[in-house]
């Protein structure tokens, strides 16, 4: 089918959906790509820094170990405050024209998207799994000392399973977000959807219709992906009943946990 | 008889709050200790001070004869022999019953998997809930949450137990069925310190009855003692206004 500058919108949108569809199909591969290895990849990170930071000191630990800790510490609160507090868009740059020039280190886009996401996405799940460790009942822990298993222990077996099922809401909310959010990576030429439209726009001069159709193939990604997440969540649930108060704005806010065990 | 626990000049101190003023006190071999005394008297907090969930100020803690808090030993492995029943049960929310009563085993006790399950049926028969192995703890009663709980603790196979109001927290009708289980124990031999407001429970059960008042140890003396003949004008004062009710 031709189409020149004159013909409707329809005749366009067709056009650009007959054309550029692979282009679209990779684009949203990447996106999801490093939504996804980056949500895993920061939970993961989250896990390891909330575990860290509620590592608990008494008046009997060795001073070593005291010391060790306020420095881990205060290193893990730089990062989360910093990538909190910075757009990723501006970490993207920093980062990989930084690993250029500094270090001499040349990433591929879609290796750098991946870092990117990852490290941000920790900042923010830490928080989050924190707040998770820190709302499971002291009782939990008590219990668990009380036959003699230690902290490490009890960490393991009796409170981050609780906690995990907790925050798995929070979880899926952060990988949708980061769906939309990797279309900053644009700047640093990773290939995801927001950057292959916007070639696919420049070709033909058709901006709005072009991100018509993207902003269309977004929602349905965000959309999927929400149902799906939902339907296990919904299978995991047991006793307890959650309010998600999902932004990345607020983390602290994020879990709130009702309707506990029955007293 | 052979001590198990002897607790010396034992003091905490929660900020400027006193909370215990040197306690001194022992609990032998097959002994029924029942602590008593208002709420707010620094029971719980003897308690928890004996299996090192608070850290005492200052005072020693003798575990068969060794001072625990020299350090010889860590508070885990110290922890692993004597067991406690919390008011609020505290199972592991993650875990089915049966597992409750593993999950020490296998890690701190380092059994396998099998010999532990074995254990775990043992004493699940024994408080009578060996019919619900497979539930999650939100599933099944108070009741039935302590006495997995009691179940748990023994399982570790410890050298005392210690319970903490173990029926406060139950509905009225639930309260016996815990006490029996508590009551088979103490027959059966097991060294037992339990802080209860259930009077009839210390007067049958116990061998001796502690009162405690503001961090102190007023009187400790045989149930017949405590009950029909207090020394202490504090002890008469609290035991008519429990018994009044
Ligand atoms: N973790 C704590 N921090 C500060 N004060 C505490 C703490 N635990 C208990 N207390 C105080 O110690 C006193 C004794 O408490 P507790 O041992 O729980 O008494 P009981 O078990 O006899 O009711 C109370 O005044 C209580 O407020
Ligand atoms: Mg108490």
């Amino acid at each position: 089918m031709a189409v020149d500058a004159t013909s409707p919108f329809f005749d366009w949108v067709f056009y650009i959906l007959q054309n550029y569809w692979p282009l679209f199909l990779r684009g949203a591969t990447v996106t999801l790509i490093i939504s996804l290895t980056g949500t895993i990849v920061g939970f993961a990170l989250g896990i390891l820094i909330g575990v860290v930071r509620t590592i608990p000191v008494d008046q009997n630990s060795h001073f070593i170990k005291k010391l060790g800790l306020k420095v881990v510490n205060f290193l893990l609160l730089c990062y989360i405050e910093i990538f909190r507090g910075t757009p990723m868009m501006v970490q993207a740059m920093v980062i990989f024209y930084g690993a250029a020039m500094v270090y001499n280190i040349h990433l591929s886009p879609l290796y750098a998207g991946i870092f990117i996401v990852s490290i941000n996405t920790g900042a923010y799940m830490a928080e989050i799994v924190r707040g998770g460790i820190i709302s499971i009942d002291k009782g939990q822990f008590e219990a668990a000392h009380s036959i003699g298993m230690t902290h490490a222990q009890t960490m393991l077996n009796i409170v981050l399973p609780q906690a995990i099922r907790n925050i798995l809401p929070a979880l899926s909310n952060e990988f949708v977000i980061n769906i939309k959010d990797t279309s900053v990576l644009n700047v640093i030429s990773v290939t995801e959807l927001f950057f292959m439209s916007k070639s696919a726009a420049g070709n033909n001069f058709r901006y709005f219709e072009v991100f018509l159709v993207t902003c269309v193939i977004y929602f349905i990604m965000t959309f999927t992906v929400t149902r799906i997440l939902r339907y296990f969540e919904v299978r995991l649930e047991g006793p307890s009943a959650y309010t998600i108060h999902g932004s990345q704005t607020v983390p602290e806010a994020e879990i709130k946990i009702m309707g506990r065990e029955k007293k | 008889m052979e001590k198990i626990i002897e607790i010396r000049h034992l003091k905490k101190f929660f900020g400027e709050n006193e909370v215990l003023t040197d306690i001194n006190f022992s609990v032998s071999k097959g002994e029924v200790v029942c602590i008593i005394g208002s709420s707010g008297s620094g029971k719980s907090t003897l308690l928890r001070c004996l299996n090192l969930l608070e850290m005492p100020t200052s005072g020693d803690i003798l575990f068969r004869g060794e001072n625990i808090l020299e350090h010889n030993m860590t508070n885990s492995v110290y922890r692993a022999k004597l067991g406690m029943v919390f008011q609020q049960f505290n199972l592991f929310n993650n875990l089915t019953v049966i597992d409750n009563c593993v999950v020490g085993q296998v890690k701190v006790l380092k059994r396998d998997r099998d010999s532990a399950k074995k254990k775990a049926m043992e004493y699940l028969e024994l408080v009578g809930m060996s019919q619900f192995i497979n539930a999650k703890p939100h599933q099944i009663s108070g009741g039935q949450k302590q006495r997995v709980a009691i179940a748990r603790a023994l399982s570790m196979e410890p050298e005392a137990l210690l319970f903490d109001e173990p029926t406060s927290a139950l509905d009225p009708e639930m309260v016996g069925e815990v006490l029996k289980v508590m009551k088979h124990l103490a027959k059966s031999g097991l060294t037992m310190l339990v802080v209860t407001h259930e009077m009839s429970f210390a007067r049958d059960v116990a061998n001796r009855v502690v009162f405690m008042d503001s961090g102190v140890i007023v009187e400790d003396n045989t149930p017949e003692v405590i009950f029909n003949n207090p020394s202490n004008e504090r002890t008469r004062i609290f035991l008519k206004r429990i018994l009044d009710n």
